[in-house]
């Protein structure tokens, strides 16, 4: 039975990934700053899958409590044998583009609380030689854009940091994998522009978790943002700071 | 380093962004531009009934056929995202969810545990939330009443912003109200719903063939103290003597060891079935009076033989529709009307003959009519009445509505009234009179929500509340 420690767990795909990792009988942690709705989600998945499922708060950009935090979760699960990384906002761009501080949050809020709880969890893990991290990354981390660079940087440097995470650790036999995300219907995307292309979490969720299972490394969910951000990357940055994307 | 100084930007508890949407019901018609929300916590709910800002409505599942789950230039918050269950108990069968959870999932989780819902409307798509603001009814209504009959309670939050546990015992007017009220008290919040037990996923009935509509009520009342489930697709293009044939579908869950050995295996598992889907909206002319004639006729020409002893899985008997997705499009871009009505047991059979051959002389065909007996009913506002109710479909075409009216006097006349959650034109008048009750209803309304803060398109379209 897997015992998996599940990071921003509010977040409609956080939920279904739970559900999918409950339903294949893991034994699940839930944290989220906001406990009242992670406890609903956990009950949710016990009822509907029979699972064990344990909830209790996190703040991702408490780097003081972060050591704590994965020992507590740790011992509540029994073990760690996954960590999937869930969390993260698209916080207030236009505000961040300007104020240094609502800069700084966003960034603490998709990476640097990112790198402190991965540095901890890879340490387990890796000591342990089996188990495996899941970490959500976006596809706006790929090149920096007008519209969202705040954003974007704090993605692009979770993924580096991520990839270079996966060498380190698949001397130990444990799976790292990066999801770059497009856009999902969900309360971060409700009511923007440019919806064209967006997925229901169900489909994303689903996507991630058969992912998982065949141990991808890198996977663009859904698969089009490959090739879409393959032409992005390629479009010369004369042209491309010029675009509205 | 410590974050403590540095403020972290959280839309946590805020109430998120409207997206200026619009929207329809099942039905299509109307389509109307509403400022659509949906919160994926609690706590945004909280702060978006908490603002002042206009008027407001809980949306489930959207499976409401007119403008009942429509607002027009007011709030909306569609509540499908709050769908987390809570709590089951076997010994009670009573399971506690949020309003958004849909029959659906309770089915897809409950029925391999060997539990159903007691209640179930002709689509499995519909949330706990909806199924109780329409008090929506099923096949097996002259047995188990209407759905509130297995809600234990649920709990309101209010437009003050309390939330209040309703029951048949704690505040029983806001759970009376509640039931049946359109969404109109509050929003309903978690629901304790009673299952009911089943040993299999299967039904094993009959299927009789009426040749006409007193054959079709005979069987009927032959057959209902037996059968736990009774409707009937009636053939509404046929006339004079053949008027009101019908197949009547009767059925009761199979138990376990009535079941050929090879399936008492597993008794819940139903294989899955190809589910096509209609990809886009059919031309307006797709359905007239011939492709209608000929599919009614098609259909009652394919059940041969008087009764015939049949098992039918659980998807395939209550469900028929959900096996083709989006079927509401085979109605065209200008949608549908649905129109649904009950006379008092002594008027159905005069009624039903007098709106059939109103029908017929109209030559607006319905594609698929369903007719059934209903039971006892509580609830204020609830729908349904002890006698005959006839569903029918109406693709939207020039003077329909006019011929709808007509319609409605004649249902009037007899003492009967017309579905609500299906309505999307009866005039305010019509549904006063039909609805002797609504003072009553008002009464309770004014006093949960003295400001009407809680409104809808449906409700200043037929006055359920002052201008």
């Amino acid at each position: 039975m897997a015992k998996v420690l599940i990071l921003g767990a509010t977040s409609p795909i956080a939920r279904l990934l739970a559900a999918h990792f409950a339903e294949d009988g893991a034994t699940l942690y839930l944290a989220a700053r906001d406990t009242a709705e992670a406890a609903k989600i956990a009950t949710d998945i016990s009822v509907r899958t029979g699972a064990v499922v344990h909830s209790g708060a996190f703040d991702a950009a408490d780097f003081a409590t972060h050591a704590d935090f994965i020992e507590r979760a740790a011992q509540k699960l029994g073990a760690l044998d996954g960590v999937v990384l869930c969390f993260g906002t698209l916080g207030e761009e236009d505000a961040a583009q300007i104020d240094p501080n609502a800069a700084l949050a966003t960034i603490h809020q998709n990476f640097t609380g990112a790198v402190s709880l991965m540095t901890l969890a890879a340490h387990r893990l890796e000591e342990q030689k089996r188990g495996f991290m899941i970490v959500i990354g976006s596809v706006a981390g790929d090149r920096g854009r007008a519209r969202n660079y705040v954003y974007g940087s704090a993605k692009a440097g979770l993924h580096t940091f991520t990839q270079g995470l996966r060498g380190r650790m698949a001397r130990a036999g444990v799976h790292v994998m990066t999801v770059k995300l497009g856009t999902v219907d969900t309360r971060m995307t409700w009511g923007r522009e440019g919806t064209l292309l967006t997925i229901s979490p169900t489909r994303a969720a689903d996507s991630i978790y058969a992912a998982y299972r065949r141990k991808a490394e890198v996977v663009y969910v859904p698969w089009f943002w490959r090739p879409i951000m393959g032409i992005v990357k390629l479009i010369p940055e004369r042209m491309f700071k010029r675009t509205r994307f | 380093m410590s974050s403590a100084a540095i403020p972290i930007s959280t839309s946590a508890g805020s109430s998120g962004r409207p997206k200026r949407a619009k929207l329809s019901g099942w039905g299509r018609y109307p389509a109307l531009d509403c400022d659509l929300y949906r919160p994926e916590k609690f706590s945004e709910l909280a702060s978006i009934v908490a603002s002042n800002a206009s008027s407001i409505l809980a949306r489930g599942a959207g499976r409401a056929y007119g403008d009942a789950a429509l607002n027009a230039d007011n709030r909306v918050v569609d509540l499908t995202r709050l769908d987390r269950m809570i709590s089951f108990d076997p010994p009670s069968a009573t399971l506690s969810a949020e309003a958004g959870v849909t029959l659906s999932e309770i089915i897809d989780v409950f029925l391999p545990r060997g539990f159903f819902p007691a209640v179930v409307p002709g689509t499995r798509y519909v949330t706990l939330g909806g199924s109780i603001a329409a008090d929506i009814h099923g096949k097996s209504h002259h047995r188990d009443s209407s759905f509130a009959r297995q809600v234990k309670s649920f709990n309101l939050l209010l437009a003050s912003g309390e939330i209040r546990r309703c029951s048949r015992e704690e505040n029983a007017d806001f759970f009376w109200a509640t039931v049946g009220g359109m969404g109109l008290t509050g929003v309903i919040l978690e629901v304790e719903l009673e299952l009911r037990r089943v040993e299999s996923a299967w039904l094993e009935g009959e299927e009789i063939r009426a040749p006409n509509l007193d054959a079709a009520l005979e069987a009927f009342e032959r057959t209902d103290s037996q059968y736990d489930n009774s409707v009937a697709w009636i053939d509404c293009a046929s006339g004079a003597g053949k008027l009101g044939r019908s197949i009547l579908t009767v059925a009761n869950f199979a138990p376990r060891n009535s079941l050929p050995p090879a399936m008492r295996q597993e008794p819940f598992a139903i294989q899955p079935k190809f589910q096509p889907s209609v990809p886009f909206d059919l031309p307006n002319f797709a359905l007239n009076p011939l492709t209608v004639r000929t599919f009614n006729a098609a259909i009652y020409a394919m059940h041969r033989g008087n009764a015939r002893p049949k098992r039918f899985d659980y998807q395939s008997f209550f469900f028929p529709l959900d096996s083709i997705h989006n079927w509401n499009r085979i109605y065209g871009k200008r949608g549908f009307v649905q129109y649904q009505c009950v006379w008092p047991e002594t008027e159905s059979r005069a009624g039903l003959i007098e709106t059939l051959e109103a029908i017929g002389a109209s030559r607006r065909g319905s594609f698929l009519t369903v007719l059934k007996k209903f039971g006892a009913q509580d609830g204020i506002l609830s729908f349904p009445m002890p006698g005959y109710t006839l569903a029918l479909d109406f693709p939207v075409a020039d003077g329909l509505m006019e011929f709808l009216d007509r319609l409605d006097a004649m249902v009037l006349a007899r003492g009967g009234r017309v579905y609500l959650a299906k309505d999307a034109r009866m005039r305010p008048e019509t549904f006063h009179a039909m609805y002797p009750n609504l003072p009553r209803w008002q009464q309770i309304k004014a006093s949960i929500d003295p400001n009407h803060r809680f409104s809808s398109s449906l409700a200043r379209r037929a006055m359920m509340i002052p201008a």
